[in-house]
């Protein structure tokens, strides 16, 4: 009996396994589903490598568009936009000034003296339009005491990368100032008077223009323009009288400009400037009353320490001296020092001489201290407080007092 | 001083003609991949893509003070040596830029476009080797000052700002 029950087991044993072992036909069949299934598998992973490379592709897309609607680069009319600017600046000043000379009054008031819009638009990479249209003391008008004027309107094309032509109404190179003068960009509340009676700032006319480079650092513009126009019938005779802000300019006698520049070294700028004026009255008198201009400027910064310093004179037609004597010479020069005490806050002295009557014998100029500070709220943002004091001859205004101001730029 | 009393508008115009005709032929400007070429030795570095999330925007802006407006930013990696190409406005018009930085120091700043009418100075090596070896300050700004261009102002404080993204950019790419 047992030995039945040890072979029925046995056999039962040697059944199952026979049973749990496949035959080479039926390995076969599995080997072959199981191949069928690495093959799905690997066709399924390169189907998710695509849709990944898909999607990646897709995700790329999207971005540049979005980015694009963000840039504002999807439609023609954006596109359009893309291609104009716009900026501008404004300067608000506060006089408080004590008149020593009795000639005149003191001089107590607030005026916004500058709003100053650009635009400019790109008509392709060559061509583009620069302007720019300033309302000066707030508010014009008759009997008001400002002006609304156009400063810069003109045409620029590039002739190669490094040679440009103008031809337009733009500002005369000459001097620091009066192609660079937003109020984020100098000391002191007013600007310099020696640029302002003498070159005089800001001054612009009407022409054709030719700028570019001659070697690295090393630049020069070359102006045909419309003239000063004085009128001496009225007794005028100062060089600032003269300007015709291109409005029915009489262009009888022009105006030939050279400027050049250096600016080679990092910080360091050097110009000149010379110019000659065909006819200071445009021919409208007896004499033709013609004239030089001679500027020379130097602008240097070096971590926190900066320099301006600049020179210029008239050397005009002796015929002048029968309208007012001495006006032959016109001429004024200034040094400014500047420190930087820390990266939003600099402190500057000036010292100014200069005199529309040099060429008389008697005691015509004028000098003028300035010292003060800015502070930058932000890059073009600036606060400004300075104090000046004047020696003026008798006859003259001299001017002395404090100055605030806040200017901006965008 | 009569001496140019024969000058009239037509000598004028003759002498802008004149001198036009023979005006300098122009120097180009550096090109991307010439730029690439020179940013991280002699290896050419490999394009990368940088998303950008909200934190990293405003992150960027907290440390340096602006963030271009991308979701992402395309930048070259060598080694430890990345090369950015940004853009930033200088006066009115985008200056483009290429910075090349290692080991968080500038190594290169060349300027690839620039398109305002004044400023163009800002692409000579007098100016932009300034850059060469400045790092992020603590404050956000550079390592040291950076001697202007009169009459250039806002170019240059672009560029200024460019470089500091693009330091700040490198240290979240290299930590």
């Amino acid at each position: 009996m047992k030995k039945l029950t040890t072979g029925l087991m046995l056999g039962l044993c040697t059944s199952t396994a026979f049973a749990a072992t496949p035959t080479i036909e039926e390995m076969w069949i599995i080997i072959q589903q199981q191949q069928a299934e690495i093959t799905q598998l690997k066709t399924q992973l390169v189907l998710t490598d695509e849709v990944l490379k898909e999607n990646s592709v897709k995700v790329e897309a999207t971005a540049t568009m979005v980015e694009q609607v963000a840039t504002g680069e999807t439609s023609l009319a954006s596109s359009w936009a893309e291609r104009t600017q716009i900026g501008g600046y404004g300067e608000m000043h506060y006089n408080n000034l004590e008149n020593n000379n009795d000639n005149g009054a003191d001089i107590d008031e607030i005026d916004f003296h500058r709003f100053v819009l650009y635009l400019g638009h790109d008509f392709n990479d060559t061509t583009r339009m620069f302007s720019e249209v300033e309302l000066e003391h707030s508010l014009s008008g008759d009997g008001e005491p400002g002006e609304v004027e156009l400063e810069q309107a003109y045409i620029e094309h590039d002739l190669s990368s490094t040679t440009r032509m103008k031809a337009g109404l733009f500002l005369v190179p000459v001097g620091i100032l009066n192609q660079t003068h937003e109020p984020t960009t100098f000391y002191g509340v007013e600007r310099n008077n020696v640029e302002k009676n003498i070159i005089p700032t800001t001054w612009w006319e009407g022409g054709l223009a030719l700028s570019g480079e001659i070697l690295p650092g090393w630049s020069y513009e070359g102006a045909f323009t419309s003239g000063l126009n004085i009128d001496f019938a009225e007794g005028d005779y100062k060089i600032r009288d003269g300007r015709q802000k291109v409005a029915k300019a009489d262009a009888s006698k022009p105006a030939y400009t050279a400027n050049t520049k250096y600016t080679g070294i990092a910080g360091l700028e050097l110009g000149a400037t010379i110019q000659y004026q065909a006819g200071l009255g445009q021919g409208n008198y007896d004499e033709d009353v013609d004239a030089m201009l001679y500027s020379a400027h130097v602008a240097y910064r070096n971590g926190p320490f900066g320099l301006r310093a600049l020179a210029a004179a008239w050397d005009i037609d002796d015929a002048i001296n029968e309208v007012k004597a001495g006006a032959n010479e016109q001429n004024g020069w200034y040094i400014e020092p500047s420190w930087l005490v820390m990266r939003d806050l600099g402190i500057f002295a000036r010292y100014s001489e200069w005199d529309n009557l040099a060429g008389s014998d008697g005691e015509t100029d004028i000098s003028e201290w300035d010292v003060g500070v800015n502070y930058w709220l932000v890059e073009n943002v600036v606060f400004k407080a300075d104090y000046q004091w004047q020696d003026a001859p008798p006859g003259q205004k001299e001017l002395e007092g404090f100055n605030l101001g806040v200017g901006f730029t965008y | 001083m009569k001496i140019f009393a024969g000058f009239g508008y037509r000598s004028g115009i003759a002498i802008v003609l004149l001198t036009m005709a023979f005006s300098v032929i122009g120097e180009e400007y550096i090109g991307r991949d010439e730029f690439l070429g020179l940013a991280c030795g002699d290896k050419k570095p490999e394009m990368q893509t940088l998303w950008i999330t909200e934190e990293t925007r405003d992150a960027a802006k907290a440390a340096v003070g602006w963030f271009p407006p991308a979701l992402r930013l395309r930048y070259w990696q060598e080694g430890n040596c990345t090369a950015w190409i940004l853009e930033d406005i200088g006066k009115d018009k985008p200056i483009t830029l290429g910075i090349a930085v290692s080991g968080n120091r500038i190594e290169r700043v060349e300027v690839l476009a620039f398109r305002e009418t004044r400023g163009w100075e800002i692409r000579y090596p007098f100016f932009t080797s300034q850059f060469s070896g400045l790092t992020l300050a603590t404050d956000g700004y550079l390592s040291d000052s950076i001697d202007g261009i009169t009459g250039a102002t806002l170019s240059v404080r672009a560029v200024e700002r460019v470089a500091r993204l693009a330091l700040w950019l490198d240290m979240q790419v290299n930590g």
